[in-house]
């Protein structure tokens, strides 16, 4: 097991640039996941620590050792593919014993090592097939096995799940998991799902334009989003928005909309009178309440089962609702609504979260 | 509606067949000769089947004429040639598949060149270059112009099914302890196999069929190949026409034996390919 | 000593020599082989065409600047096999394009024991060409082949004689050779083309109330159009080169009448082992086919501009 260093990595390919400068540090048995849209340079991340892509600039440590010009066989790092990447002409158990075949391990060793991984993802009764003949679940669990016989210093995953159905990715997360629970081997994870992203991770790293938004716990970037992407990303239903002017009137402040409406907001230190805002409050925390502050007009219900997403019109804004409340099928053409101010999160003309 | 439907399937059925007939019909004819006895050959000549068949030619053929040198000969041509190329070409298309480099565009222009220019405009300058190597009447002389000859296409074929393996594979070797030439040898040629036949059937053929640079570089009959010897027995005994298409029919199988093996994947090659590009 | 004080700024330069050089290393063997093989005889080629150059007479060898082309200027057996050609690669890629298409569009439907017509429709390809050339001069001679009692009983011919040996009609004889043996290389690149257009497109064409007339112009000829023009390009080229069939089959009889360019250059190497100018032709035919080449991709050009 490992920690993993990255110094102000950049990479371009040609001319055009995809990560600006990225700075990480990750603990040994830590679980980073990296969360991003398409294209905002997890994946090539990912892929320079794997050794698979060169780096640009900057510099990557594997133990305290610089690897950046060390080939991929020689970093001792695992990688589950989101193809999988089985080689279709082995079975099963020469696809995990492959690796250490490669490193001439004697064979009980490897029997053994294959054995013991088998058992773990419950592979035993395959470890003759091809890898034509299996689910894709198990095609899955067997690119796992592959990467934990031979315990390398870390797991890079790159967006294993995303060719499960969701029954399958659900089940697979937990298993990663509990996998992790069990192996506490350094893991990096690359998904554009934050539910994975929020289940299995002991710290996220969100990424945009090749750029890390931030870096926390779960639940940091759940409840305190360090800018407007971050705030935008996490969450679903995603959060609301309002722009408008930062106003102070004396232990006071509101957010006055474009439309003339004013929404109180909390008092912040950093950000001045007079200036631009974006407002965001998260569709689960707006309350309904007949006695509600703001009337809204009802445009649309869309019931999940577990709960109801209700989109209306505040002020001539589009505003989420998500609530748990039955009786809000039928809501009727207009609902009472508050913004909770504890539950305001405000952004600078920047975009960065003010307190 | 239903008839109309079911009269274009007979017409489809049909020209498939009338297709069928016309591409047979000579081989057909081909065999058919040569299983007629000589004192039948021309009061029954134009009747689809002789009254009477018989093997004799195929025994002469093979017992008294210089037949097994010549498919002796371009067997040893036409099979070193497709491995030597099947080889070159599996790590040039590699290396056009795998690698973004600096040369790549030149090395795809020169190769497109090779293919277009006249190769009647080497036979002379071969010729030259060869002699003072003791390479002409030579075999090895022909499999080192027949494979030079061949791998520009069948680095292209190669290529294409290089492109359709993913190149994950590659990488999951590369993190799993391999080079990148182990990861090839060991991964990705194995799943090339289809591509690999293709290409060795594909050059087999084409070694076995040329003409050309067999007769201009061969003379005497130890190393003619069959294409030379063929024509040379051609106008020796023009009149045995038996013999001539038994030989012919001796001449076709390992060409047709190793198509019938191997045209599946040359369509998917060739699919390939054109879909890329 | 200063490599020693920077063992960091060694090793990558090594690896970095090492990771460039890589897929030089896979494609050398095949570019040396194609290098000396091809391009320097190609070269030596063009130089022979300015020399004077006889296998049997060890006096020549000199250079006599443009005199092969001053003769070949007057070769009027050269300019007969100028037109021969054109006639021998017109017909010919014509023909094959023709039922190429066909036959193409005649699998690409699914049937049962598709796989097995196919085998059987391509196996031409497969038989050697100086063999597909013996074999349809045998079809042709009225002593054991049937064509020409065929065709007199059907009445196109006054009597059952050989095409090959009548001026008027030897051409047709290796055309109808090279049309039977390269109608599956036309049907095996069109079928892979139209395997590739997507099915959907079709059922939409149909919802939208589209005939299979319409279906076939409006989207399957558009969708064929660049492959069509690549092979027939490239075919063009190869056929006017591909001198086998005439070489088996009349060998540029009878009178010449089937001499095509390619056959000429042959026949001056082989037969009057005169290398030079033999080489002289080769570079005209070589000038004219670039010229063509550049012909079709400028017209191509102007097209899709227009386009």
């Amino acid at each position: 097991m490992a920690s993993i260093d990255i110094q102000s990595i950049r990479k371009s390919f040609g001319t055009f640039p995809v990560l600006h400068g990225v700075d990480l540090t990750i603990r040994d048995g830590e679980f980073i996941v990296l969360v991003g849209p398409s294209g905002c340079g997890k994946s090539t991340l990912l892929r320079m620590i794997a050794g698979l892509e060169g780096v640009t600039s900057g510099d990557i440590r594997i133990d305290g050792k610089r690897v950046n010009d060390l080939a991929p066989k020689d970093r001792d790092i695992a990688m589950v593919f989101q193809s999988y990447a089985l080689y279709p002409h082995m079975s099963v158990a020469d696809n995990m014993s492959y690796s250490l075949r490669l490193r001439r391990t004697a064979k009980e060793k490897i029997a053994s090592a294959v054995g013991n991984a088998a058992s773990k993802l419950g592979l035993d009764p395959l470890l003759e097939r091809r890898p034509r003949a299996l689910s894709g679940g198990q095609r899955q669990r067997v690119a796992m096995g592959r990467a934990i016989v031979r315990q390398p210093k870390a797991f890079l995953f790159d967006e294993p799940l995303s060719n499960l159905d969701a029954r399958l990715r659900e089940q697979m997360r937990a298993e990663i998991k509990k996998l992790h629970a069990d192996l506490r081997a350094t893991s990096i994870y690359v998904t554009h799902d934050q539910i994975e992203a929020m289940t299995l991770a002991d710290r996220i790293v969100a990424m945009h334009a090749g750029v890390v938004q931030q870096v926390g716990t779960p639940l940091d970037l759940y409840d305190r989003p360090a800018n407007l992407f971050v705030a935008g990303f996490i969450g679903s239903p995603g959060m609301n928005f309002f722009e408008g002017l930062y106003v102070v009137s004396g232990e006071k402040a509101e957010l006055r909309l474009a439309n003339g409406t004013v929404l109180p907001v909390g008092k912040r230190a950093g950000i001045e009178s007079g200036s631009v805002a974006t407002l965001g409050i998260r569709p689960e925390h707006v309350t309904l309440n007949d006695q509600g502050a703001l009337e809204a007009d009802v445009d649309l219900i869309e019931p999940t089962g577990f709960g109801i997403i209700m989109h209306v019109t505040l002020h001539d804004g589009p505003l989420k609702i998500f609530t748990l409340d039955r009786s809000m099928l039928n809501p009727g053409p207009k609902v009472r609504v508050d913004l909770p101010l504890e539950r305001l999160h405000l952004f600078g003309s920047d975009g960065n979260r003010v307190d | 509606m239903r008839t109309s439907k079911l009269l274009l399937t007979v017409a489809h059925r049909l020209a498939i067949l009338a297709y069928i007939v016309v591409a047979l019909f000579p081989l057909f004819w081909l065999l058919k000769v040569s299983v007629t006895p000589n004192d039948l050959l021309y009061s029954e000549g134009v009747r689809m089947w002789p009254s009477r068949a018989t093997f004799e030619h195929y025994t002469f053929v093979i017992a008294h004429s210089a037949f097994p040198t010549f498919f002796k000969n371009s067997l040893i041509v036409a099979g070193s040639t497709a491995i030597a190329v099947t080889i070159l070409a599996s790590l040039a298309g590699y290396a056009l598949s795998r690698f973004n480099f600096r040369a790549k565009y030149w090395i795809v222009a020169l190769m497109l060149i090779t293919q277009m220019f006249p190769l009647v405009m080497l036979v002379a300058p071969i010729f030259k270059m060869l002699s003072p190597l003791g390479l002409t009447n030579s075999l090895t002389g022909l499999v080192i112009v027949y494979t030079a000859f061949n791998v520009p296409f069948a680095t292209f074929l190669m290529q294409s099914f290089f492109d359709g393996i993913p190149k994950d594979l590659e990488e999951a070797a590369m993190i799993d302890g391999a080079t990148q030439f182990i990861a090839f040898r060991q991964i990705i040629l194995p799943l090339t196999l289809p591509g690999i036949a293709a290409t060795l059937g594909f050059v087999f053929t084409a070694a076995w069929s040329e003409l050309l640079f067999a007769l201009m570089l061969i003379s005497g009959n130890d190393a003619a190949t069959f294409p030379v010897g063929l024509l040379t027995f051609v106008s020796k005994f023009s009149v045995d026409f038996g013999q001539m298409m038994a030989a012919g029919i001796l001449a076709l199988i390992p060409a047709c034996l190793f198509f019938l093996l191997i045209q599946r994947y040359l369509v998917q090659g060739l699919t390939a390919g054109a879909v890329k590009g | 000593m200063t490599i020693a004080a920077h063992p960091h700024a060694a090793k990558p330069l090594r690896k970095r020599i090492a990771d460039a050089s890589e897929p030089y290393l896979y494609s050398a063997p095949a570019l040396i082989l194609i290098i000396t093989v091809m391009l320097v005889p190609l070269v030596l080629g063009i130089s022979y065409a300015f020399r004077d150059i006889q296998l049997l007479n060890p006096f020549s060898g000199g250079f006599i600047g443009l005199d092969h082309f001053r003769t070949l200027s007057e070769d009027q057996a050269f300019f007969r096999a100028l037109r021969n050609t054109l006639w021998w690669t017109g017909a010919s890629v014509f023909l094959q394009f023709f039922f190429g298409l066909i036959l193409a569009l005649l699998l690409d439907k699914p049937f049962a024991g598709r796989g097995l017509a196919q085998a059987l429709v391509f196996l031409p390809w497969a038989v050697p060409s100086f063999l597909a050339g013996l074999n349809w001069a045998w079809l042709f001679n009225p002593v054991i082949g049937p064509l020409p009692h065929w065709m007199y009983a059907l009445g196109i011919m006054d009597a059952p004689n050989n095409i090959l040996s009548d001026p008027h009609l030897a051409m047709w004889g290796p055309i109808v050779a090279n049309v039977w043996w390269g109608i599956p290389f036309f049907a095996i690149t069109l079928l892979a083309a139209l395997q590739a257009i997507p099915r959907d497109l079709y059922e939409a064409a149909s919802i939208d109330g589209a005939g299979p007339v319409q279906r076939f112009l409006s989207i399957t000829l558009p969708f064929l159009a660049p492959t069509i023009a690549i092979t027939i390009l490239l075919r063009t080229v190869w056929i006017s080169n591909f001198a086998d069939l005439i070489v088996v089959m009349t060998n540029g009889g009878p009178a010449d009448r089937t001499q095509i360019v390619a056959s000429y250059i042959f026949t001056q190497a082989f037969k009057r082992l005169d290398f030079g100018y033999a080489s002289a032709i080769a570079l005209v035919l070589l000038v004219l086919l670039l010229a063509y080449s550049m012909l079709i991709v400028v017209l191509r050009q102007t097209l899709l501009n227009k386009g």
